[in-house]
């Protein structure tokens, strides 16, 4: 089975780890792992800011990377939402090739619910001993149903999940909206930083990483050095 | 209203350094969100009504015309005079030109958001009749001297106290410290006005084709008061709120009340169909019912004509957490929140109202809430396309996703800048790996740090593990 990694760009430049955590628990699940070396980014940046026409260039871009494998997996809800429901409903909707983008759209899959509901993994490489509270980032939530696939993970590592207030509650990321409208979003981030605060958890654990930097960027600047934020990924392949 | 929504991001950040109104809108938070979940999880279909309701405003759009036309039939033949008033201003000078003519000295008021749309009550002040609000939300605003904040609930930023304190200056009686006793002085304060107004102007929330009647939902049956009591009646509405019959009406009102504040009926429906006939005890001798365009049939055949299913219930702006932060005024406009952020740059320009289609992170509550099923992440994007093509975006954005679009078409320069990136990113972040300030991201870093790239990228580090490991 040939599974293609979708790094994403954040992940690329920011967090490596993040992508060999993906690397690790793929491989150990028996998968043949490629990472097509000229990916960039699934689009999503050019599509919220109006600028379609570079978004369908660089769906197009990872149709043709991903075209051979029987499986794309993304550590990411964001991009996987990108990917699977923003190309096939609306940028390439009535456009001959549609029936490409559908494919495509069938066989990616945001990390977690490859692992949980396609590989049915029923143990994870990692431990981790100790609380963890879970974010629900929107795009894997709303746009594609993830919601128990990374808890379900995180307790097969051992890990107790203590649920905030809101989880669900969108924690101001937004892509460029965080930068946009800065002071909003940093009060959407204060208060999901509440909510964590509240449930003692040692770990803010969560499924995208522009949540994940937008998390923990609040926290290191309200004093917490403590608190970590981690990616589910790097939690159950122990290299949290 | 006046026109404030260019300044949203100003009113905004003030909004947020606002601590009464923080502590305003939380309160009132929990009871929307949770009123509306408890409802939909009573009803169990909610999912199919829903859809159906959606089908319901659309074959309405679709007809919009024969259904407009149908209306007009059954209302004039039950007495009513229709007038079509293209803009604002045409609204407002038909229901001067009929106040003017009538005599009318005083107006009563129920809750109407396209007269707050198109400035009626100023309009009608000018003209020398006093008008008097007598939505409670309303009536507390008009001594205020401020504008709606919210669709349904139109004070909802103020709180108990601040209302107290009106109420002591209007009434000059005793400071209450109750809501009942409060709302009690209120209606003792309006009942004089419903008596000796002319003429009551009621918004419509539906407008029913095959019967020509109009119809609002209230919590204080202080429509049925404006709608009966005085001589004239007129009717404010916008054209999009026809629907065909009386069983789409009956679809529709299940979902209202629940989306809006988790009610599964509103204390008072006050239908209206035509003038007082022979027998009946309560009825005005006038009716008219003004439909205004103003901007929505600009919508017609448009990629955002979805907006126009809108039944005004409020839940986009009760679930988003960017209206959570900001209340409504930071919009600037009479529509807040998400349905605000679509309507507000289609009604006074998309130049006008820059920041509203932006004023989101696509969190998609909004879209879920919906009872009539508006795509309304989807929307904000087409504005923001329509930015995007027009360049109405600042220089400095438009710049950094033209340079962001060249690179991430291009991989090998793409891979190269990411490698240069990760590098400088790491040496700026230090230490501690954070990046305390940027320049061009300082709306990041005003108010958080910026976890630093950690110095190489996942694909140059892959690369060489791919190497040494054959």
């Amino acid at each position: 089975m040939k599974v293609g990694l979708f790094v994403t760009c954040l992940v690329d430049l920011s967090r490596p780890g993040i992508g060999f955590a993906a690397l690790k628990l793929l491989e150990g699940a028996g998968c043949e792992v490629v990472v097509p070396g000229s990916q960039t980014c699934c689009g999503q940046p050019g599509y919220n800011s109006g600028g379609r026409e570079v978004a369908k260039a660089l769906a197009r871009k990872v149709l043709a990377e991903f075209r051979d494998c029987d499986y794309v997996v993304a550590p990411s809800g964001s991009c996987s939402g990108q990917m699977k429901v923003a190309t096939v409903h609306d940028l390439f909707k009535g456009e001959p090739d549609l029936p490409e983008f559908e494919k495509l759209a069938a066989k990616w899959h945001e990390l977690s619910q490859f692992l949980v509901d396609v590989l049915k993994v029923d143990k994870v490489p990692g431990r981790f001993d100790g609380t963890v509270t879970y974010h629900d980032s929107c795009s894997g939530l709303r746009e594609l149903g993830v919601k128990m696939q990374p808890r379900y993970l995180l307790q097969m590592a051992g890990a107790k999940v203590a649920e905030m207030d809101g989880a669900e509650r969108c924690c101001g990321f937004g892509g460029t909206f965080s930068i946009k409208l800065g002071d909003i979003s940093t009060r959407m981030c204060e208060n999901k930083c509440e909510s964590i605060r509240a449930t003692g958890a040692g770990a803010i654990v969560g499924g995208d990483l522009g949540c994940l930097l937008n998390i923990e960027g609040r926290l290191r600047r309200t004093g917490d050095r403590e608190t970590k934020v981690l990616h589910f990924a790097q939690v159950i392949a122990g290299e949290g | 209203m006046q026109i404030q929504s260019m300044f949203f991001k100003q009113r905004a950040t003030e909004k947020l350094g606002d601590a009464l109104l923080q502590g305003n809108m939380k309160k009132a938070k929990g009871k929307f969100v949770d009123g509306r979940a408890r409802a939909v999880a009573e009803f169990g279909v909610w999912e199919e009504l829903r859809t159906h309701a959606a089908m319901i405003r659309d074959r309405a759009l679709a007809n919009l015309d024969a259904y407009l036309v149908e209306f007009e039939r059954n209302a004039t033949r039950r007495g009513a005079v229709v007038h079509w008033a293209e803009s604002a201003e045409d609204a407002c000078r038909i229901i001067v030109d009929i106040a003017t003519r009538n005599g009318v000295k005083k107006v009563a008021k129920s809750k109407s958001m396209v007269s707050e749309e198109v400035n009626l009550n100023e309009r009608l002040e000018e003209a020398g009749i006093q008008v008097v609000e007598t939505d409670l939300g309303e009536y507390i605003l008009q001594l205020a001297k401020e504008p709606p904040s919210h669709i349904v609930a139109p004070a909802v930023h103020k709180s108990k106290e601040q209302v107290a304190e009106l109420f002591v200056q209007a009434h000059g009686k005793p400071r209450l410290t109750e809501i009942p006793a409060m709302t009690r002085e209120a209606r003792e304060a309006l009942r004089d006005h419903f008596l000796t107004a002319d003429m009551g102007i009621s918004g419509s929330n539906f407008v029913i084709a095959e019967t020509g009647t109009t119809l609002t939902v209230t919590n204080e049956g202080n429509a049925d008061m404006v709608t009966t009591l005085p001589r004239i009646h007129c009717v404010i509405t916008g054209i999009e709120k026809v629907i065909g019959t009386f069983e789409d009406f009956a679809s529709l009102i299940r979902l209202l009340p629940r989306s809006a504040i988790g009610q599964t009926i509103t204390n008072y429906l006050t239908l209206t169909t035509g003038l007082k006939m022979p027998g009946d005890a309560d009825g005005p001798e006038q009716m008219h019912i003004v439909l205004v365009d103003a901007g929505r049939t600009k919508l017609v055949g448009s990629d955002l004509q979805e907006m126009l299913r809108c039944i005004r219930c409020g839940a986009c702006m009760n679930h988003c957490p960017v209206y959570q932060n900001v209340g409504g005024h930071a919009y600037g406009w009479v529509y807040p929140g998400p349905m605000g952020s679509i309507l507000t740059p289609v009604y006074v320009g998309l130049e006008n109202a820059g920041d509203l289609p932006n004023a989101a992170t696509f969190c998609g509550e909004c879209a879920v809430a919906c009872p009539v099923k508006i795509p309304l992440p989807d929307l904000m994007r087409k504005l923001r396309e329509q930015q995007f093509d027009r360049k109405l975006r600042p220089w400095a954005e438009r710049m950094a996703i033209a340079g962001w679009s060249f690179m991430a078409t291009r991989p090998a320069l793409y891979a190269l800048f990411a490698k240069v990136g990760a590098r400088v990113g790491s040496w700026l972040g230090g230490r501690e790996g954070l990046i305390h300030s940027l320049p061009g991201i300082d709306g990041w870093t005003k108010g958080r740090d910026m976890p630093a790239p950690q110095g190489r990228t996942f694909r140059e580090l892959y690369k060489q593990k791919s190497r040494e490991h054959g």
